[in-house]
């Protein structure tokens, strides 16, 4: 196999207003023909620059500044602007992760996807049209002659990374380069694009550099695996021996730090403390060396070089470097939750609830359109109990939390709270009610107020709710929560991501609630980070006696968190089931598909096609019908809510009927 | 060092016109070389000399003590037509977004009913349904002022309000008005901040150009479009009207470049 791409020594430095910034710092690593290769890291890694320096993307303050690009031989780095015009989207096409701006908003889909194929001099306009067709059908593009005269908005995100996918192609390119394309998609449209990725390195031998965040993707995708820490990669290898043995702490905290579907429920998962260091400031020796555990004394003296452990594994660590293993991962599950007795009455009970949002009329007489965000949702929530609820986008969960936390609401059902009706609370009551009852929301950055100390933020409720003494009350909450009590000065913009995350979560826990809402709490956390909070929150329900009602997106987040799991579809449960039998065997198809998307290496995959159904007509029927591998004639009928056993009730005709593949 | 200093050259440019003449209009009484309003028939029409830096007019005013005591008028009239236009402006705003419905309609829709009409035509037909002077000048100019402020600030209290951090505010039982106060506020308040500098050249202008017309100042009170209006008709005494529309030159000019370096430094993605 000749290598496609090789990359020797690269450096990319931005030169900042504080200092240059050594982004990627002499990365080398090389691809062959048809290969696959994932590059992983948190953010900040300098992953995207690596890619963005391939493809000569940057601007200035960022510069080149040594190292070797050679495509199949060519000096890229020494290429002019219009040799780079030719070379880009003809025999290397990048796919960006943000597919709506990605594409150009005034633009019809088609002439996107045919413009270079003219502009590269392959074909007369013509035939380009007729070539693009042909790709967005190939992409999976569903009707791709009307899809062509579309505009970019009119798509979902999962048809946008198609043809996305479809512009990138259209060339036939030797090398893609994808930068966390499936980021912002679902899981089972995630599966979708991943299968279809795979499809085009299998069918046209397309090399592809695939860039992401969550090993799974990688996983389940590459053959080789690059894993980049602080500009520099620590460990290469192909994926199954990295997953399975790591070399660098890096790559093992990494592989160990991603919850995944076969950890135990409520499991502490092993994190690193401590944050990537100061680009501006590298350390002197190892660069991860400050968060390492098995640090030994060169660590801190000596920058190691990347070293051949084996044929093909390559390592940057000391401790590693002579071959040998790093352990497995050891911590305790944490302590059991204190859990209500049987007949005690539900801490949260929630029956028939019903949200719909009115969309501005088209036109002055035009009945306003509905957009039906949760319809006839019944939940119980037990004191100390972590209920999940998990989810695709636009499925009704976000607007179940704000009804729940009654930031809206319902228009029909009924919310009853430690034994009081909350449907129709307002003003001072509601008020009142607010400290037993708090929300954590999913955006860190948007959901701190970025003008208020953060001693201020967490003091505000104190003193409106006229607690005493809010001073000593914040700098416990910090302690509680893993931060300094002294930070209380600083404002949001000077914390990371996950240490934002610990506030909000200070700030729940400020009024001493009884229960807490988390609308996505993790998922816009690097994975690290994730386990991070998620252990601090496992920590902070086993020691205050917290119920949660958790939202999110990631199966293995919400079985690591969870008693009990409530599947959403279409602004309704379709399963509810005690955790770990929900994941050992699920019972409604749409979980049972949920469950076999997730990425993670060696799994089988369902793919379901298509898309959920608009919220703004309601299919009759069962709403999964459409997509459903076992769909019947009855499914137009309005399925049953079936109790198959104590504590698990399945919408569904057929409970049971698609199994999950081994 | 060198960067900033040409990304933010011009803004301190602007930021010492601005003080300069701030300091002119404080310090006017001691700086001024003849009262203002001292008339020396026999003095008319100098041209610019030692005695008269700048000239006299055609009443044998010193036209440099007229400039630097117009300074306080026109700043002034600048300074409060702005504050004043956006506090009641940010308030109807904001209001309008928090209110929403009918309230929000309401709001916007008079903000939309001043809008329509030509804001100097309105403030001329209103300064002279009041009368002559200064302060009947100002609450004309207010009137017509706000509605700016009011629409900026709704669209940016609607962006606020979407944010997680009101519903986390919300959700930890804040009064309606504190989080009105203490959180939206603060967090619109950078955009208001540089709309107001951008302005006050452009109040300033406007007060100028209604004094220009006879209304604004009464005679024979020194003010710079006044001043202009005087000498209007007075070709070969070119000294008498330029002078003074330097005056209102610079000082619009330096709150531009004021505004425009605000405007940058306060865009988080300006900065690296």
């Amino acid at each position: 196999m000749t290598a496609i791409l090789d990359i020797r020594d690269l450096v990319t430095v931005f030169h900042t207003d504080r200092g240059p910034v050594r982004a990627v710092d002499g990365v080398s690593f090389t691809i062959a023909r048809g290969e696959t290769l994932g590059i992983v890291g948190e953010s900040g890694s300098g992953k995207s620059v690596t890619a963005q320096s391939i493809m000569r993307l940057l601007e200035p303050p960022a510069r080149i500044e040594a190292g070797q690009v050679l495509f199949e031989g060519r000096d890229v780095l020494a290429m002019s602007q219009s040799e780079l015009a030719d070379w880009r989207g003809a025999s290397a096409a990048m796919v960006f992760q943000d597919s709506l701006t990605g594409l150009n908003p005034v633009l019809r889909i088609l002439p996107q996807v045919s413009e270079h194929v003219v502009a590269h001099g392959r074909m007369a306009p013509p035939a380009a049209r007729r070539h693009g067709i042909d790709l967005l059908r190939r992409m999976g593009v569903a009707s791709p002659e009307r899809a062509a005269a579309a505009f970019p908005h009119q798509f979902s995100g999962g048809m946008r990374q198609r043809v996305m996918l479809a512009i990138g192609m259209a060339n036939e390119p030797s090398l893609l380069i994808a930068d966390e394309p499936t980021t912002a998609l679902d899981v089972t449209i995630q599966a979708q694009i991943l299968d279809l990725m795979a499809g085009l390195n299998e069918k046209f031998g397309t090399a592809i550099m695939l860039i992401s965040h969550d090993l799974g993707v990688i996983g389940s995708l590459c053959r080789r695996i690059a894993v980049m820490y602080a500009g520099e990669v620590v460990e290469t290898g192909p994926t199954a021996e990295v997953l399975a043995d790591p070399r660098h702490p890096y790559a093992w905290a990494l592989a160990h730090a991603v919850p995944r579907l076969d950890t135990p429920v409520t499991a502490r998962l092993p994190s690193i403390e401590g944050m990537p260091p100061d680009p501006l400031a590298m350390p002197r020796g190892c660069r991860f060396a400050p968060r390492c555990a098995h640090r030994i004394a060169r660590c801190d003296a000596e920058h190691p070089p990347l070293t051949e452990i084996a044929p093909g594994r390559s390592v940057r660590c000391w401790v590693t470097m002579d071959g040998r293993q790093l352990p497995p991962p050891s911590l305790p599950a944490a302590a059991a939750p204190p859990r209500a007795t049987e007949a005690e009455a539900p801490l949260l009970e929630a029956s028939d609830l019903i949200k719909h949002f009115p969309l501005p009329r088209k036109s002055l007489f035009a009945k306003p359109e509905l957009v039906h965000a949760v319809n006839g949702v019944s939940l119980q929530v037990a004191r100390g109990e972590s209920l999940g609820i998990v989810g695709e986008s636009g499925c009704g969960t976000s607007t179940l939390a704000r009804l729940i936390t009654r930031l809206h609401a319902p228009n029909a059902g009924n919310i009853r709270f430690q034994g009081q009706d909350i449907t129709a609370l307002g003003g001072e009551a509601l008020r009142a009610l607010r400290p037993r009852l708090q929300m954590v929301f999913q955006d860190p950055f948007a959901s701190l107020n970025p003008r208020m100390r953060v001693g201020q933020i967490l003091a505000e409720p104190l003193r409106v709710h006229g607690h005493a003494a809010p001073e000593e009350r914040v700098a416990a909450l910090l302690d509680m929560v893993g931060l300094n009590p002294a930070w209380a000065a600083r404002f949001p913009h000077e914390f990371s991501g996950g240490q934002r995350q610990r506030i909000s979560i200070a700030r729940a826990l400020a009024l001493d609630p009884a229960l807490i809402v988390a609308d996505e709490p993790v998922s816009a956390l690097d994975v690290n980070v994730q386990a991070q909070v998620l252990n601090l929150m496992l920590e902070l329900r086993a020691r205050l006696g917290l119920a949660f009602l958790f939202i999110a997106h990631d199966l293995a987040v919400v079985r690591a968190f969870c008693d009990r799991v409530a599947v959403m579809y279409l602004g309704r449960f379709v399963e509810e089931a005690p955790a770990a039998e929900l994941f050992a065997t699920p019972a409604h198809p749409y979980t049972v598909a949920l469950l076999s998307a997730v990425p993670e290496p060696g799994q089988r995959r369902i793919v379901l096609g298509g898309e959920p159904p608009s919220s703004l007509r309601l299919p009759q029927g069962c709403a999964f019908r459409a997509r459903c591998p076992v769909a019947r004639p009855i499914c137009a009928e309005p399925p049953p809510l079936v109790e198959i056993a104590p504590g698990r009730r399945v919408l569904c005709h057929a409970p049971g009927s698609l199994q999950k593949p081994r | 060092m060198r960067r900033r200093l040409r990304r933010y050259g011009l803004a301190w440019a602007g930021a010492a016109i601005v003080l300069a003449w701030l300091l002119v209009a404080l310090l006017a009484p001691w700086i001024s070389p003849y009262p203002p309003n001292a008339v020396d028939v026999t003095q008319r029409l100098l041209l610019p000399s030692a005695a008269h830096w700048l000239g006299t007019d055609i009443l044998g005013r010193d036209v440099l003590s007229r400039l630097l005591h117009g300074a306080r008028i026109s700043l002034l009239a600048g300074f409060s037509v702005v504050l004043l236009g956006a506090g009641i402006g940010t308030a109807i705003g904001i209001l309008a977004a928090w209110l929403r419905g009918w309230g929000e309609e309401a709001l916007m829709r008079l903000t939309d009913l001043v809008l329509c009409f030509p804001p100097i035509i309105l403030a001329l037909a209103l300064a002279a349904a009041l009368g002559i002077g200064t302060t009947n000048t100002i609450i004309a100019m207010l009137v017509v002022w706000w509605p700016k402020y009011a629409r900026l600030a709704r669209s940016l209290a609607l962006v606020q309000r979407s944010q997680e951090y009101v519903e986390a505010a919300t959700v930890l039982g804040l009064p309606q008005k504190r989080i009105l106060l203490r959180h939206i506020l603060p967090n619109i308040f950078g955009p208001i901040a540089v709309l107001c500098t951008l302005d006050l050249g452009i109040a300033i202008l406007t007060f100028a150009g209604l004094s220009f017309l006879g209304l604004g100042v009464v005679p024979p009170a020194a003010e710079w479009g006044s001043m202009v209006s005087e000498g209007r008709e007075l070709v070969e005494q070119w000294w008498v009207a330029t002078f003074p529309g330097l005056a209102i030159l610079t000082v619009v000019i330096g709150f531009n470049f004021l505004g425009d370096g605000l405007r940058d430094w306060l865009d988080p993605k300006a900065q690296r």
